[in-house]
């Protein structure tokens, strides 16, 4: 075992993972973490704590993974270059260690442009695919970027992104082999909704062997209103949502609940396409449907381990 | 290849001058004349502004490149209307700015934000193609600069934002790295891609003060 974490002993056993999302507030209150932690506990084997998502200022990723693993939820801690150089993101990662913290998400980070604090200066010292590879050094190695050793053990599981839907597309499974090659241990992608072009990916991916060197997590974002959707359609960058989803949300009597149902079709669909061993349910604000889906889609009782 | 520039708002260049009463301007005949932001008929421009504002403008020069030593003469030609002024506004580059204050006691402000060394790519129109790191990536991106022309300075090829070729940050934005995947292809040399490039070291861009250099 590389950390030890549930979401590992899930997916190394060769079991179907299921993660959840639970992003910080925007504000010093506990009791946010907490609530969400009761709502996933049940019905995920570990919660993604996001780190400044779409670059809106919240308590940190480390802060909210401390207090996700307080209510026994495993917490994988995103990471993101945008704001921080490579000696902060080393720091948090130690101090992340030793308060419990065995999961790590490497991402770039959306531009600041797209948060509250636009006029910021963005960091970028290294990239995702840097991180990545700092990240196995530091556990493999012990050893910082600049080659010192680190004292006292540095247990890390790892993980990264990918993007299906974005273009070059043909490079899309290249980047991820490349995120493999600097040690990803799993992926979880953007969110799923053309299921043939993910398939295609896969297919791709699995071609090339990589299924077999990471364990990758189809992601999916259950939509709560209609209006989500053409929203996700026409403004989210690197999602694909197709039109026949807006119209299926648009004409929905519970737009809330055909929104969970196309989030269990979507995991039915994705559960059986050759190298998927799991599913990041990425429900925004909108924690309790995940208990829901994941009953429906047949991933309950959790914990399986 | 020039220097970029654009003027900074009336009202930011009014609390500059603040209470100077008479002013000195200066163009520059080369960057900001091709600019339109600081030649003869945009220093006449802030004349009248800063006349109608109330200040007096003792004279004005368009000298030919700024950045020049030879500034350093143009201001000793002209020290009668200088010495009369309390300020100088420079509309020059930030070059400019700081050759004229190397010859002049009086205070110098600029009116015009330095924005980037620019490349222009049809006529009028200038981008920023590179950014001086000082550890040149060229070699290995088809000749077009990520650290420049991508908005997170990605080296390991294009984030989860690019569609259609396009940058998450803007539909004007071409992806830097769609760019250099299609030279690369049309290259015959996208295993290149394949390979992961380490981190850099930024220690040869502005992280150790002002950088210089003796050329012998």
């Amino acid at each position: 075992m590389k950390a030890g974490t549930n979401l590992e002993k899930i997916l190394e056993s060769g079991k179907f993972a299921v993660t959840a999302e639970a992003g910080p507030p925007k504000g010093t209150s506990p009791a946010v973490m907490l609530k969400k932690g009761e709502a996933l506990r049940n019905c995920c084997d570990a919660a993604n704590v996001t780190d400044n998502q779409t670059a809106i200022v919240r308590m940190s990723s480390l802060a909210g993974s401390v207090l996700l693993k307080q209510q026994n939820v495993d917490p994988v801690m995103q990471i993101v270059c945008r704001d921080r150089n490579r000696l902060a993101i080393q720091s948090d990662v130690l101090g992340a260690i030793a308060l419990g913290v065995g999961n790590f998400l490497c991402l770039s980070g959306d531009h600041q442009k797209f948060g509250n604090h636009p006029t910021a200066k963005s960091v970028f010292d290294i990239d995702s695919i840097q991180l990545i590879q700092t990240l196995k050094n530091m556990r493999d190695e012990k050893k910082f970027i600049c080659g010192e050793y680190i004292s006292g053990e540095v247990p890390m599981y790892i993980g990264a992104a990918a993007n299906p839907y974005a273009d070059p597309f043909e490079f899309r499974v290249t980047r991820l082999a490349k995120k493999v090659k600097a040690g990803a241990d799993f992926i979880q992608t953007q969110a799923v909704y053309d299921v043939a072009k993910f398939a295609k990916w896969m297919e791709m991916a699995v071609d090339r062997g990589l299924d077999k060197k990471t364990h990758i997590l189809a992601g999916v974002i259950p939509i709560r209103s209609a209006g989500m959707a053409r929203y996700m359609r026409d403004y989210v960058s690197g999602v694909s949502v197709p039109d026949e989803v807006v119209t299926r949300m648009e004409q929905a009597a519970n737009a809330k609940e055909e929104g969970a149902t196309i989030a269990v079709e979507l995991i039915e669909q994705v559960k059986e396409i050759p190298g998927v061993h799991g599913v990041h349910i990425m429900a925004v604000s909108w924690e309790d449907i995940v208990s829901e889906i994941a009953k429906r889609a047949g991933l309950l009782p959790r914990p399986i381990l | 290849m020039i220097t970029i520039t654009e003027q900074k708002p009336i009202e930011e260049i009014m609390q500059s001058l603040g209470t100077a009463k008479k002013v000195y301007l200066v163009g520059c005949g080369t960057c900001s004349t091709i600019c339109h932001t600081g030649g003869k008929s945009e220093v006449l421009d802030m004349k009248e502004k800063l006349e109608a504002a109330g200040k007096k403008v003792t004279g004005w020069m368009v000298v030919p490149t700024a950045c020049d030593e030879l500034t350093k003469y143009a201001l000793e030609e002209q020290a009668g209307e200088v010495k009369k002024a309390d300020a100088i506004l420079a509309m020059t580059c930030a070059f400019g700015v700081q050759t004229l204050a190397m010859f002049t006691d009086k205070p110098v402000y600029p009116a015009l934000n330095t924005l980037f060394v620019g490349k222009e790519e049809a006529p009028g129109q200038f981008i920023e193609v590179c950014m001086q790191c000082g550890n040149c990536v060229l070699a290995t991106t088809a000749g077009i600069c990520p650290l420049v022309r991508c908005a997170k300075g990605l080296l390991n090829g294009p984030c989860g934002g690019s569609v259609e070729g396009k940058c998450e940050v803007s539909p004007d934005i071409p992806c830097a790295w769609q760019l250099i995947y299609d030279r690369l292809a049309a290259l015959g040399k996208l295993d290149e891609l394949e390979e992961i490039v380490p981190l850099r070291d930024w220690s040869t861009s502005r992280e150790g003060g002002p950088r210089r250099i003796t050329i012998e």
